[in-house]
């Protein structure tokens, strides 16, 4: 493709690209705008684009009054927690399935991918039941349990698709070079592997990080992650946007710079590695 | 040190018999090669006796003790994969130690021993490189680095340069020599290519479907092949094989005669015909001759031989050389 | 490559997987299917009575269940069409080499990133406030009136914000794979002289018909459980105007305290996502063979 692309198409493109990327972006660009502006700065119409009192108050009091900073907490917690449980229990899973594959190996894969599928709806009863009476419900722990689960199918298989990557025979090197099994793993697998498990981790921090079915339904004022805080916003007194447009913005903030990093992993943990 | 006999050593996945049972004897130092086509079980045979594939019946024998139940790591033998399958996040240094290491030798032996095989294979200025800065002759040295730093009772090798390039692979089979010389320990080698193992080896496996049709010295093979398959693989070019009244002449089902055993003359002999391609290498001529009633002879002539396409040519087999061959295959 | 020794090992680290996915299959689903016979308010525990298929009855005969089969299907199939068909036009784009090419892709992605009750919210309140949104000063300063676009179309903005969020999900996907496509195909097209429109639709279009495939089945089990931008919004209303099956089985359960409707509607909602999960399987088991 070595053609010379005439510039006066690229400056066509170059117009329409940025046109459509900053009407897309717009409702996050006006967000994190917002929340520099005092309340009724936030509702003035015509709306304010640049030439405004710019203000931090919203930031501060978003971090002062509300429990903002331990809802933060909770969605760190629950993120990471529920990842790294979840990468315990799938790399010795997709290593025995990459590596010992058996002729059931692809139908357990699948399986398990199927699991994924299962609308939560279809266990919200049990599930909240369960809870209720084991005393789960708007704990930490619990929503960690079931975020872990709900993304483990996902975790498995994107593990399995590096693991797949990483040649055989080098594994075989290593055993023939006198490695035992977990010297193999510790010398061998987990350093070619770790781009792949750090690639899941991530993707997995923000799918768990965004979740907003059981994350809503399973906490209340002590568990609740930042999707249910600011779903708290939604019917409140008085003048809220800027403090929205605050507490929004620390809310996404972290995920959307993760998630520019983390492209090529979302198309290959969320298609199933049906499109490569 | 190094002998290794299988015994009646057979191999299956699920109920697929690959290996129905093999009797070799490979001697202390010797260098056996084995060798066949595409599917012919050499690959499986020698990842048997390295370990990496567990025996379905028979007994493995390293050193007279039995070797069938132990895992690889503790056979005493090296292998030297076909991709090389160096460790791509370690130095060339670090892969080399990496047996050492595993064996927990102490930090200045394993100093001395890595130093020495790079000095052996030439790798002493690239030792702090990663495999990925290395050419494919060098990966290729590594690899054997690592083999010989454990001083294994034999190196298993498999198609170690199916890899490279053809010049490069040419060298590589001297090297490979060479080392053999020096160090004298056993090496079971694995080749699709019957001139690599021609030329390395003391003793070659000729494999077919799982079965050995036949071991035996390079020219012993050449001289004397037990069956048509054997005759059709060793040799280059293929020995051609005639069916038909020429071979009932001659008391047999089918007759082989090599290319370079047949006389090739512009004005008599026992059989004439018209050239098809003739290929002229300048140190020898190889004919393609179209000989009517036997059917297509191939013909090797020393040097220069002016013919072309079309023109007509007489072919006499020695019949000091012919090869009998009955109804079975089985040489007469 | 598996010896008998690697073998028994393997099978021993994936017993911990399987059997916590298992134990998550059985369990709940098959006490949803229990509680769906009973008669069950949460309110009055101990009271449960077996019911038989009551529950199903009652849930497919409510006059909301069929509002909502017929919203959850116009929201799955208005956001696909809006993800798709933009998606596809998106990622052409993205494909021609402009300046600034690489931020433009970080803007257009940045939406799937944004958890949905922040992205239902802004919406809701920034942008669609039929007051002091954007929207509204819009239409004023072009003469128009504001609409009051979650009371007057609920479900159409729901769908909005919806499609909103998963159409760099689909713009991704449409990409790798039209990236994936060898130029060598294009060029020999060209030199077999066919023009930039006959490439699209003989080389391009099918090419990236498995990617399409695999985004409409994907996001439509994904789509068929929309719940928080409802809640945050419209709270599926005006009355049930957009209310989809994920969001009616909610409300039995948390708002009206009836667990055994809850549960048949959750069997009914299994059901229906099962249709389109054994597509999405054969999709994904042929590429495993690959």
């Amino acid at each position: 493709m070595a053609r010379a692309v005439t510039t006066q198409r690229k400056l066509v493109f170059t117009a329409i690209g940025w046109l459509i990327g900053i009407l897309l972006f717009f409702p996050i660009f006006w967000t994190i705008l917002t929340s520099f502006k005092t309340e009724s700065e936030a509702i003035a119409t015509p709306p304010s684009l640049l030439f405004f009192d710019w203000t931090l108050e919203n930031y501060i009091e978003v971090n002062t009054r509300s429990d903002y900073l331990k809802h933060a907490l909770n969605s760190v917690i629950i993120a990471f927690g529920s990842s790294l449980l979840g990468l315990l229990i799938a790399i010795p899973a997709a290593w025995s399935m990459a590596f010992s594959p058996s002729r059931h190996t692809k139908n357990v894969l699948m399986w398990m991918l199927s699991t994924k599928m299962l609308p939560p709806v279809g266990v919200l009863v049990p599930i909240y039941l369960l809870f209720r009476n084991t005393g789960l419900l708007d704990t930490l722990v619990g929503l960690v349990i079931v975020l872990m689960l709900i993304n483990l199918p996902i975790i498995i298989w994107m593990l399995y698709t590096y693991f797949r990557e990483i040649p055989g025979d080098i594994l075989e090197a290593a055993r023939m070079d006198g490695a035992s099994l977990s010297r193999e793993i510790v010398y061998i697998l987990a350093p070619m592997a770790t781009p792949g498990i750090a690639s899941t981790l991530l993707l997995n921090i923000i799918l768990a990080w965004n979740e907003a079915f059981w994350s809503l339904n399973l906490t209340a004022a002590d568990a609740a992650p930042l999707t249910a805080f600011i779903a708290s916003y939604s019917s409140p007194e008085g003048l809220f946007w800027a403090k929205l447009s605050a507490a929004s913005t620390l809310a996404i903030a972290p995920i959307l710079v993760l998630g520019w990093f983390s492209q090529k992993q979302l198309v290959r943990g969320l298609t199933f590695g049906a499109v490569k | 040190m190094g002998q290794i006999i299988l015994e009646n050593v057979s191999k299956s996945f699920g109920d697929a018999e690959i290996i129905p049972g093999v009797d070799l004897e490979v001697g202390d130092g010797e260098f056996v090669v084995f060798v066949g086509p595409s599917g012919c079980g050499k690959s499986t045979l020698l990842r048997l006796i390295a370990g990496l594939e567990d025996i379905s019946g028979g007994r493995i024998l390293i050193d007279g003790q039995d070797g069938t139940r132990l895992p690889p790591a503790r056979r005493g033998l090296s292998m030297v994969f076909q991709s090389y399958a160096l460790y791509p996040h370690m130095t060339v240094y670090r892969n080399i130690a990496f047996p050492l290491r595993m064996a927990k030798v102490d930090r200045e032996e394993i100093d001395r021993k890595v130093r020495d095989a790079a000095r052996i294979l030439n790798l002493t200025d690239y030792l702090d490189r990663r495999p990925g800065q290395l050419s494919g002759g060098q990966r290729q040295r590594v690899a054997i680095g690592r083999a010989i730093v454990r001083q294994p009772k034999a190196f298993l090798f498999d198609e170690p340069l199916s890899n490279l390039d053809a010049a490069l692979r040419v060298n590589m089979r001297l090297e490979i020599s060479e080392l053999h010389h020096s160090l004298a320990t056993t090496m079971i080698y694995v080749t699709h290519d019957q001139i690599e193992a021609m030329t390395m080896a003391d003793k070659i496996v000729v494999l077919n479907r799982g079965r050995i049709e036949q071991v035996g010295s390079p020219l012993e093979l050449y001289r004397h092949p037990r069956n048509l398959f054997v005759a059709g693989f060793i040799g280059s070019p293929r020995m051609n094989l005639v069916t038909g009244a020429e071979a009932e002449r001659r008391q047999a089902v089918t007759i082989g005669i090599r290319p370079e055993h047949v006389q090739l003359s512009t004005e008599s002999g026992a059989w004439s015909g018209t050239v098809g391609v003739a290929e002229h290498l300048g140190s020898d001529t190889l004919l393609h001759v179209e000989v009517p009633g036997i059917g297509q002879v191939t013909a090797r002539a020393d040097g220069e031989f002016p013919v072309r396409h079309g023109d007509k040519v007489f072919l006499t087999p020695e019949s000091e050389r012919i090869h009998r061959f009955d109804e079975n295959g089985e040489a007469l | 490559m598996a010896t008998l020794h690697t073998r028994h090992t393997a099978r021993l680290m994936l017993s911990p997987a399987v059997i916590m996915l298992l134990a998550w299959m059985l369990i709940p689903l098959g006490m949803t299917l229990y509680f769906s016979l009973l008669r069950y308010n949460l309110l009055m525990p101990g009271t449960e009575t077996f019911d038989g298929l009551e529950n199903y009855v009652y849930f497919v005969t409510d006059p909301a269940f069929g509002a909502a089969i017929a919203n959850t299907l116009l929201l799955v199939g208005g956001t696909l069409l809006i993800t798709v068909v933009g998606g596809t036009f998106l990622a052409i784009l993205l494909d021609q080499p402009f300046f600034g090419q690489g931020i433009v892709r970080l803007l257009t992605i940045s939406p799937f990133f944004i958890m949905p009750t922040v992205s239902a919210l802004v919406w809701k309140n920034m942008l669609m406030h039929p007051a002091n949104g954007v929207f509204a000063w819009l239409a004023t300063s072009l003469g128009f009136q504001p609409i009051d676009w979650l009371a007057d179309a609920p479900l159409f903005s729901i769908i909005l914000i919806v499609s909103w969020g998963w159409l760099p999900f689909a713009t991704l996907i449409i990409l790798t794979a039209l990236q994936s496509l060898d130029s060598e195909q294009k060029e020999a097209a060209e030199i077999d002289g066919a023009g930039p429109v006959s490439i699209f639709f003989f080389i391009t279009l099918p090419h990236l018909s498995r990617a399409l495939t695999v985004v409409v089945l994907i996001e439509t089990i994904f789509l068929l459980s929309v719940f928080a931008e409802i809640l945050v919004t419209t709270n599926g209303g005006p009355g049930t105007a957009s209310t989809n099956l994920t969001f009616l089985v909610f409300a039995q359960a948390l708002l009206n305290y009836d667990a055994g409707a809850a549960a048949a509607g959750g069997i009914i909602a299994v059901i229906l996502a099962n249709i389109v999960a054994v597509f999405l399987i054969r999709m994904i088991g042929k590429n495993l063979e690959a």
